[in-house]
């Protein structure tokens, strides 16, 4: 059995690892999983832990202090979840003591892992003229489908950091694709109009909320997906408002 | 000639995804290969006049299956490998047809736009629960006769 200051230590290693998975966009089951892994693995058996995409509820057991975490955004970052599930498997091997294991989290929660803006960037603008091909559309409007995507990414990064409120975010995103699409449209460059909008649009498109909202589901973690299928949709509707708009002028 | 084309693209495309969800470096590759092999199914099945719903759901089968296979070999996440691999099978054109007919004031063909969205969306997630539950089973065969082997042998 451990210590006091111990298992203090311990409760909050363990939300700090459910905490950063569901920020990162990880799945409800995943969180619930390492957490009480983890704990079982520090000789808490009978942990228990809620976890929904707003807050982290986690009891020790018996007389032992439930503590919550706040969650106030997600994101999408699959290198942050396979790094804290690799020290999550390092824990329950034994092979990190829990201060190591700890200091490991806390290190991971203050760096930033992301690849640089213009790498995101060029990705998504590349991105966007593959897709535009594979929705058959034609080669000439690749070069625009290419300018789009990425200023209509950019712009959405750039917005992002800003307001920090995502939905406006992905609207003026959204907003900024369509219009590029009309105004190369409207000049003549662009041949289909349509298909430069659905190319370029893909960045935005909610992909992990939309898979995770369901799976949690299927696993009955109801709240958890209600809430999550909640966000993709308002995401779909903000990038649906910001293309009609477009379309309108 | 055309195929060529499909799996290259659909290649880059993915591991473009792979980049913008900031999946782990060393498994960009293989994010890339993951939404190939899902993309070229789905295609497969399209150009033999298949509907698309069943397209999508064979689709994201596959790639949830070897989402599995890479995440057990990498010891990551299997979410890691799938997230970027749908992307390709998001049904972006009736999405934007669904938006479209809206702006226009039409919108009976905006709820049959919607419908189809939907059902397609279900095909993704309903590929990837299925194939979930398929390997959880066969991991399950595996060591159920790892572990017999090993009575056996002691």
């Amino acid at each position: 059995m451990i210590e006091i200051t111990q298992e203090e230590l311990a409760i909050d290693c363990f939300l700090l690892a459910g905490r950063m998975l569901i920020q990162s966009g990880a799945e409800t089951y995943r969180a619930e999983d390492t957490m009480l892994r983890m704990a079982s693995s520090q000789g808490l058996t009978d942990a228990q832990s809620f976890v929904t995409p707003t807050g982290i509820i986690f009891s020790a057991g018996h007389k032992r202090p439930t503590r919550i975490a706040q969650i106030s955004s997600r994101t999408t970052d699959l290198e942050k979840i396979a790094l804290i599930n690799s020290v999550s498997r390092k824990l329950t091997a034994g092979v990190v003591t829990l201060e190591e294991a700890y200091e490991e989290l806390l290190k991971i929660e203050r760096t930033n892992l992301f690849f640089p803006i213009w790498v995101q960037v060029v990705a998504s603008a590349i991105a966007s003229g593959c897709f535009l091909i594979l929705f058959k559309g034609t080669w000439i409007d690749v070069p625009f489908a290419v300018i789009t995507g990425g200023v209509g990414y950019l712009i959405f990064l750039a917005m992002h950091s800003l307001t920090k409120v995502k939905f406006f975010a992905e609207f003026t995103g959204s907003l900024f694709v369509g219009l590029l699409s009309v105004l190369f449209y409207k000049i003549g460059w662009g041949y289909q109009l349509d298909k430069i909008v659905i190319g370029s649009v893909m960045p935005l498109v909610p992909g992990l909320p939309i898979a995770n909202a369901v799976r949690d589901l299927m696993a009955g973690h109801f709240v958890s997906g209600v809430a999550k299928g909640m966000e993709a949709l308002l995401t779909a509707f903000a990038i649906g408002a910001g293309i009609a708009l477009a379309l309108s002028f | 000639m055309d195929w060529f084309v499909q799996g290259i693209l659909s290649f880059i495309g993915t591991a473009g995804f792979g980049i913008i969800f900031n999946a782990p470096k060393r498994t960009l590759f293989h994010c890339g290969l993951v939404g190939m092999t899902g993309w070229l199914i789905y295609y497969a099945f399209i150009q033999k006049g298949i509907d698309a719903v069943f397209a999508t759901f064979a689709g994201a089968f596959l790639i949830s299956i070897v989402a599995h296979v890479l995440a057990r070999q990498f010891k990551t996440p299997m979410i890691v490998f799938s997230v970027a691999g749908i992307i390709p099978l998001v049904p972006g054109g009736l999405a934007y047809n669904a938006m479209r007919t809206i702006v226009e004031n039409d919108y009976v063909k905006s709820i049959q736009y919607g419908a189809r969205v939907f059902i397609i969306a279900g095909a993704i997630v309903m590929g990837l629960v299925f194939a979930e539950v398929f390997m959880q089973l066969i991991f399950n065969e595996i060591r159920k006769r790892k572990a017999k082997l090993s009575k056996m042998t002691s």
